[in-house]
């Protein structure tokens, strides 16, 4: 093609398909396929939700609704207190787990079980143990007194407990193995040195193993704080948000306005949660865009 | 063989005292559901440690679905199946292939999709479910399987494409130089060289896709509904609806829910501590 060059006209700019390299064109053919995945069931979605909670009136309602107020004060019970239990006991935990001892290899093996199997025939045996009629719980009880036990998931607090309980055993393990790994990747010197300087366990713990682990367990805890909010799994089937609807959390009471067909309801109550998972995402994105 | 100090012995009370705990912790809820489902309805109640009369019973009633709540039990096993090996293959092609073309081909714009991505992974999931369900019913897939495979790859998706990139960003670029100066396509590079390379990264990831959508209740919950298109777990939940529940059966259905996802997990350890334990928290 011959070009004539004169001095009005720009270079008309190349063509698109001329400015991008071969591997760069198969880049955007490859890329395709997860990108309409996400428009089309996350952006779509979400865009859409958003649209359906713009109405201040649903927001009323929400607050009118006594098991909302109910339900944001449990999902805060559990972040707040439930996930810090958690945490403290998967350090101490991965303390244990990373001891060279053939039983504790052996034992880790079984830890790991409530995590690799899925949780509904796990949650709902817990549940049938407490039955307050046939349950074993209450049958020990009754051999061992004489009395009938309580009716465990009754009582809403004693349900909430129970529900974190669940939680905690299906993701212990998890966040076990995770603290493990950060505490087997200290250096095993500085342990040594500390025992020639005769340094007690807490000492060794406070100096060495908590400033290595500090950035790992903070970041493990943020990120089960968000997961734990979509965690709809222990409460659903342990308790089903009752007695009385008093034991919900947010991811449950989104899907029972769901259910109820309460849209506009269920992703009010969802967009309430914002606040909470916003800064926990955005830390995490820094930290891990690092 | 040396005798153990005192010290020594000390040492092994106290971790003792710990490991008892936490084996009784761990494996109580698990026994109680085997439990049950080695015993006959009489002894499943009496709250004793052993069945008197233990049995394979409930497995035949199972298997030969003769109760009511189990008269779907193969199909409902078949579409756990399906769905499962479905979005474990879809998510593997989509992120593999996102992931090459993010961390080799440096797509522009590529780093920007994966941090998009990355921020799905922090939806917490039942926030998600609610706008999705009602998109599925947009589109036309509730009570289709393709809807919970579909949301099944995307929920495996970012999560693995952040562990692949992370895989494929530690092979040396002289490789990709290599073969294109031997005259390698870029579709060629991907097939003979990256796929096998990554192979380690990729069965760790097709495992978690699997075992995600296997174990998966919430979604297959709202998306699914006709007795003979849910899955395992769906109708393990439907049991609760009832007042006489046949607990023993429902035990046992759990018991054989739970096996396949136990042993893929035991058998794929050693890839999947490693793959997704490295992914998971950068410290």
């Amino acid at each position: 093609m011959a070009i004539t060059l004169s001095a009005d006209h720009e270079l008309p700019a190349p063509p698109l398909s001329a400015r991008l390299t071969t591997p760069q064109v198969w880049g955007i053919v490859l890329l395709a396929p997860y990108a309409l995945v996400f428009l089309a069931f996350v952006v779509y979605p979400v865009g859409y939700g958003l649209w359906l909670a713009r109405h201040p009136a649903s927001y009323v309602a929400l607050w009118h609704d006594p098991i909302f107020a109910r339900a944001a004060v449990n999902t805060l019970i559990f972040l707040v207190i439930g996930i810090n239990i958690k945490m403290a006991i998967a350090l101490f935990l991965s303390g244990f787990f990373a001891q060279q001892r053939t039983w504790i290899k052996w034992l880790s093996v079984l830890f790991i079980l409530p995590w690799a199997v899925p949780s509904i025939p796990t949650i709902l045996s817990v549940r049938f143990m407490f039955n307050p009629e046939w349950g074993v719980v209450n049958q020990l009880i009754f051999k061992l007194t004489g009395e009938d036990g309580p009716n465990w998931l009754n009582d809403p607090t004693v349900a909430l407990a129970m529900a974190i309980g669940v939680h905690i055993w299906k993701s212990l393990p998890f966040w076990t193995l995770i603290l493990m790994t950060g505490r087997l990747a200290i250096s095993h010197d500085m342990y040594e040195a500390a025992d020639v300087d005769g340094a007690t366990w807490f000492q060794k713990f406070r100096f060495i193993t908590w400033p290595s682990m500090q950035t790992l367990y903070v970041t493990c805890t943020l990120l089960s704080m968000i997961w734990t909010l979509g965690d709809f799994n222990s409460v659903y089937l342990l308790t089903g948000g009752g007695p009385a609807d008093l034991t919900h959390v947010l991811a449950t009471l989104g899907i029972r306005y769901l259910r109820l067909d309460q849209l506009s309801l269920a992703m009010a109550s969802i967009v309430c949660a914002l606040p909470f998972v916003l800064p926990l995402v955005y830390f995490m994105m820094k930290r891990l865009s690092r | 063989m040396k005798l153990p100090t005192l010290r020594e012995i000390g040492t092994e009370a106290k971790l003792l005292l710990i490991g008892i705990p936490v084996f009784i912790w761990t494996m109580v809820p698990i026994y109680h559901m085997f439990l049950f489902a080695i015993s006959p309805k009489e002894d499943a109640f009496s709250g004793k440690l052993w069945p008197a009369h233990p049995t394979l019973n409930n497995f035949n009633i199972v298997f030969h679905q003769q109760h009511y709540f189990l008269r779907d039990f193969w199909a409902q096993f078949l579409n756990s199946v399906v769905i499962a090996l479905s979005a474990g293959a879809l998510t593997l092609m989509i992120a593999t292939a996102a992931a090459f073309s993010i961390s080799r081909l440096r797509v522009p714009g590529g780093r920007w999709v994966m941090n998009l991505a990355l921020l799905t992974y922090f939806i917490p999931a039942a926030f998600l479910a609610v706008p999705m369900y009602r998109t599925m019913g947009t589109y036309g897939l509730l009570n289709n399987h393709w809807s919970l495979i579909l949301a099944m790859v995307t929920i495996a998706s970012p999560y693995a494409i952040w562990v692949l990139k992370q895989a494929s960003d530690k092979l040396p670029v002289e490789l990709d130089e290599a073969a294109t100066m031997d005259g390698a396509t870029t579709l060629q590079l991907f097939r003979l060289v990256y796929v096998p390379l990554m192979m380690p990264s990729l069965v760790a990831i097709g495992t978690y896709a699997i075992l995600l959508a296997w174990n998966e209740y919430l979604y297959a919950f709202l998306l699914l509904s006709k007795d003979t298109e849910i899955t395992l777990p769906v109708a393990l939940g439907n049991f609760l609806a009832a007042d006489d529940s046949p607990w023993e059966l429902l035990m046992t259905t759990g018991f054989i829910y739970a096996l396949p996802p136990a042993a893929i997990y035991y058998a794929f350890k050693r890839y999947m501590v490693g793959g997704l334990t490295a992914g998971a928290v950068k410290s």
